[in-house]
């Protein structure tokens, strides 16, 4: 191979006056981290009251459940993201639209919300099944006891249905951290993005590759081993994942 | 507002987006989905075949492909199958390789990682009893596998299989960032030529919301009929 290969690159001054090119891909891992901590958070919120509503014997409330899942699961991350960062600011009434556009950092909030209610579909449907799984008893049983609706989701079959369903949960997080690497579209720059301009720069694009693989491999068994230990401390007694 | 939405623009790029684009699409999602299924059933198969060895280097590129966004394997490789081309064939510089190719060989490599893990749970679904009956009958480990684990494991994932090929259907528009004509991209590219993001950004979102739902309707369907024979 005929290519010249430059390791440090790294620790040259890049064209922003930011400090190195290794900090310009710090610097888009920060980015990518809290653009999918932000998604990571309207998702559990987002997916956990779809997913109860779509358990729910109201009939209206299933569908209304079922609805969200099918829009945000029958169309491309990259085509929803364009939907709310090019449609939605025109067809909102004009002085809403403007204000829209000329939002500081309009890609950040695009992407984080963007990101955040596709994979609420995602959560809201591992939920369902979560809390399909448990024995039919302990809604019977809370309703036994004297519970409303409300408290028997609140202290019975949420806090089992989220200890059950928090290994795939793990994975939709990582699926969160992969996803937002899409809003480079939008002209989010996090880590994928950085690589990027770093390899339109200085035309190292093997090594500006390379260290965004390392780093999204690093994130990745950073987040897997915190999660073993989260899931270690939860898992119910009993169960095939329990102790 | 809805006033001002144009629908001729739709009306007159529709041969270009049906035609280039969804032509585009269409080719690479089912051509992925072979290449996958093909390189993901022998990606299986070394995973569980009992060697060591040729077990962890399979576990290894799952774990690898699937840890990356797939936006940053499509940079992978746009830049890296030219020199992997010149490197195969020995020509004094990086091939020329087109934007089809590229984008080909990038989702037949990612996807191989995704159905690998269906294949294998579609394999190891299968009670042991089979290839044991397989080998009593003589069959070797190649004949077991074609002519018993493999179609029965295959037609228990199907469903799973169609599933994700939808979801690959899906992510063939991160092409997008290569700036390939695909059907988003040809959508784009008129959208920016006559200004009118919002009319081609909403068409495009329409239909590719109409072919996901009546793919996954049909995929929900042929569950309910296969699921029964047990």
């Amino acid at each position: 191979m005929n290519y010249n290969w430059n390791w440090k690159i790294f620790f040259e001054p890049n064209p922003m006056g930011t400090g190195t090119y290794l900090d310009m891909l710090l610097s888009g891992l920060a980015l990518t981290i809290k653009t999918a901590l932000l998604a990571w958070v309207i998702a559990l919120a987002v997916g956990s009251i779809v997913g109860v509503l779509r358990t729910l014997p109201s009939r209206g409330a299933y569908w209304f459940g079922f609805c969200w899942v099918e829009f945000f699961r029958n169309m491309p991350l990259l085509v929803q993201l364009f939907l709310w960062f090019f449609v939605l600011p025109e067809m909102l009434p004009r002085a809403a639209g403007l204000w829209l556009k000329q939002l500081p950092n309009a890609p950040f909030w695009t992407a984080a919300i963007g990101v955040g209610l596709f994979m609420s579909a995602r959560v809201a449907v591992q939920l369902q099944a979560g809390i399909g799984s448990l024995p039919r008893g302990q809604r019977m049983a809370a309703t036994a006891l004297g519970l409303t609706t409300v408290q028997g989701y609140r202290y019975v079959l949420l806090p089992m249905a989220f200890r059950i369903i928090l290994p795939p949960l793990t994975s939709e997080f990582l699926n969160t951290i992969k996803n937002t690497a899409v809003a480079i579209t939008i002209g989010l720059i996090e880590l994928t993005g950085q690589a990027r301009s770093m390899q339109e720069f200085s035309f190292q694009v093997f090594e500006a590759f390379t260290a965004a693989t390392i780093l999204y491999l690093l994130t990745n068994a950073i987040v897997v081993t915190a999660m073993r230990f989260l899931e270690r401390y939860v898992a119910i007694p009993g169960y095939i994942t329990g102790k | 507002m809805l006033g001002s939405f144009d629908f001729d623009v739709i009306r007159r790029s529709l041969p270009y987006l049906f035609y280039e684009g969804m032509t585009f699409t269409l080719t690479l999602t089912a051509l992925a989905a072979f290449g996958g299924l093909v390189f993901g059933t022998a990606i299986a198969l070394m995973r569980l075949s009992g060697y060591k060895l040729l077990g962890r280097i399979a576990g290894l590129y799952v774990d690898f492909m699937r840890s990356l966004p797939l936006v940053l394997v499509i940079f992978w490789f746009y830049f890296l199958v030219p020199y992997i081309g010149q490197w195969i064939t020995g020509a004094p510089r990086p091939i020329k390789v087109g934007a089809f190719a590229s984008s080909l060989i990038t989702f037949i490599m990612f996807e191989a990682a995704y159905f690998s893990e269906i294949m294998r749970a579609g394999i190891q679904s299968i009670s042991r009893g089979q290839p044991a009956a397989a080998s009593a009958l003589g069959l070797n480990y190649a004949q077991t596998m074609r002519y018993v684990v493999l179609p029965q494991a295959f037609r228990n994932m199907l469903p799973v299989l169609l599933t994700q090929t939808i979801v690959l259907f899906q992510d063939t528009s991160l092409v997008y960032v290569l700036s390939i004509p695909d059907f988003l991209g040809a959508a784009s590219k008129v959208a920016q030529r006559d200004g009118r993001l919002v009319e081609m950004y909403l068409f495009a979102a329409v239909v590719y919301f109409t072919i996901s739902c009546i793919a996954s309707f049909g995929v929900r369907r042929l569950q309910s009929r296969i699921a029964i024979i047990r």
